[in-house]
């Protein structure tokens, strides 16, 4: 048995492809264990969803590529919530409405506010709270 | 004892040793004061954080034909004009025309003065919208047109407070979210926000105004601008802790600046959900190290000053001044603070990590004799109190 990992992933699902169940698929027929955190259907009826899929490396790699067939578009390397470090100025007013620490304070002597992508849920109260607009949501 | 004249004379020859407010307390503790005395010339101290009452005066020059503004807009956010015909005054809060404020509360607010001022700083092309009712020597009756801040003859940088001393810790004691110009207030106590560099802050560091006063040189984002008169709100004689730290408000300092020296990242609109636009400003202040006493006051660390817990839902609002304990920014900067036997999570609203940098950013201009120091011409009062605005009958 090989071992299981989790990916953070962001789907965008163009027009054609926001009926299908793909997501069941990767249950059903790839062996994932999938955590969606935030889904949109545009009223042009495209399609973002922002996922945790756990599973072994090989079963991940065969979902993505049944995933692809359908024109899906997948992002790994960023999530649903974008923190731009330019706009960013460290004052830590998102710290107590980041349920998950994924904005922390790093170093206590220099204060630098860090954002960990990996612990966010895409609650978007990061959003909601900074005064500097330095928090932004890809859908 | 050290002039200015001496610590200006070693900022010019190189030689002056300079160190940040936060370097000084260790430095003093292993040299011991009389020796760190003699040492140090020059302490660093710095700020960034939201302050509602700044704002900047723009002078436009003449348009050909010449107008007398009597009504005008930056951006579609409404200046003063009751000045001169081509300067105006651009305030901080002032909301862009037909922003919807918090009639869906709570509102976003987007775009305000201080975003104008941040764009100005950061030389993006605004727009200028004027009208006029024209006089014989103004006839043109509108004009609309972009500028940078090269297009304007000045652009300075009026802030009528700014640098408080000390600031509240401010909770919600009430069953509802509350939006205060100190951030999202989750309910009964589930968060706290507060808003001081606590033993970066100048006026923490020069608790008695015995070096910081009217015409001190002040660093504000970049530029070498000064204090021009005690701040409103200034009140000095507010109650003290045992080493005369001010345990509430307290000091405030009026300072303006040439904003086309500016650098923007220390010039930034923010917006208050709930509340409206505000200026977060970056403010850095040496300190003389004159003798021993005013050396001693520069080392004062977190632990040692006291900020007053208060309810934004009732208590603030409706004037009270009821405190309902005192934290110490060491324990604020844990993340966590005890209340009446409650666990509070605590959040910033000023950046130490900014004033951090720009303690170092005046450090290095001093070391490089780049920042000279200034006497003040006038000292701020030690002794006022903040009056209250009274609801009157008409006086007969």
């Amino acid at each position: 048995m090989s071992q299981t990992i989790t990916k953070k992933l962001m789907l965008f699902f163009p027009k054609c492809e926001c009926e299908k169940p793909i997501i069941y698929h990767l249950v059903k027929d790839h062996n994932l264990i999938v955590n969606v955190f935030r889904a949109k259907v545009t009223p042009e009826e495209e399609g973002y969803l922002a996922l945790d899929v756990t599973g072994t490396e090989e079963d991940i790699e065969k979902g993505m590529d049944f995933v692809k067939t359908f024109n899906v578009s997948i992002n790994t390397t960023g999530k649903g919530i974008i923190v731009d470090e330019e706009q960013c100025t460290h004052c830590g007013h998102c710290i107590t409405h980041c349920p998950t620490g994924a904005l922390h304070i790093a170093d206590m002597v220099t204060r630098e506010v860090v954002y960990s992508e990996a612990k966010c849920i895409e609650c978007m109260g990061c959003i909601r709270v900074c005064p500097y607009n330095a928090c932004a949501s890809a859908f | 004892m050290k002039t200015y004249e001496q610590i200006n004379n070693r900022i010019e020859s190189g030689k002056a040793v300079v160190l940040t407010a936060d370097e000084i307390i260790d430095y003093v503790e292993k040299k011991g004061l009389a020796t760190a005395a003699k040492e140090v010339d020059v302490v660093t101290t710095a700020t960034f954080g939201p302050m509602c009452s700044s704002g900047c005066v723009l002078n436009f020059g003449h348009s050909k034909p010449k107008i007398r503004m009597s009504e005008a807009w930056v951006q579609d956010v409404l200046v003063y004009t009751g000045l001169a015909a081509v300067d105006v005054y651009l305030g901080a809060t002032q909301l862009r025309h037909n922003d919807p404020a918090n009639m869906d509360h709570p509102g976003e607010f987007r775009y305000g003065g201080a975003h104008v001022m941040e764009d100005l700083v950061a030389g993006k092309a605004l727009q200028l919208f004027a009208l006029s009712y024209g006089t014989d020597c103004y006839p043109l009756r509108e004009i609309r047109t972009y500028f940078t801040i090269n297009d304007l003859n000045q652009a300075i940088m009026l802030n009528p407070r700014n640098c408080y001393q000390n600031y509240n810790v401010a909770v919600n004691d009430s069953d509802r979210t509350i939006y205060t110009y100190m951030g999202t207030l989750e309910p009964k106590r589930k968060n706290a926000n507060y808003c001081s560099a606590g033993q970066l802050s100048p006026l923490l560091n020069d608790p008695y105004y015995e070096t910081i006063g009217v015409g001190t040189r002040v660093w504000i984002a970049g530029a070498h601008g000064h204090v021009y008169a005690e701040g409103t709100q200034h009140a000095g004689g507010g109650s003290r802790n045992d080493q005369g730290i001010p345990k509430g408000g307290s000091g405030t300092l009026a300072l303006t600046a040439d904003m086309k020296q500016m650098s923007k990242e220390f010039v930034r609109g923010t917006s208050f959900r709930g509340y409206g636009v505000s200026l977060a400003l970056g403010v850095g202040i040496p300190i003389p190290i004159l003798n021993e006493d005013v050396l001693k006051r520069t080392c004062i660390s977190d632990r040692e000053i006291l900020a007053p817990v208060v309810d934004y839902s009732n208590e603030y609002p409706q004037n009270t001044g009821k405190v309902l304990s005192y934290v110490n920014y060491e324990q604020l900067r844990t993340g966590e603070i005890e209340v009446e036997g409650k666990k509070i999570a605590v959040g910033s609203l000023s950046s130490y990590y900014k004033a951090l940098e720009i303690a170092h950013l005046l450090a290095d201009e001093i070391k490089r004799g780049d920042f000279r120091l200034t006497e003040p011409i006038a000292y701020l009062k030690k002794d006022t109190k903040m009056k209250p605005l009274v609801a009157r009958e008409k006086p007969s």
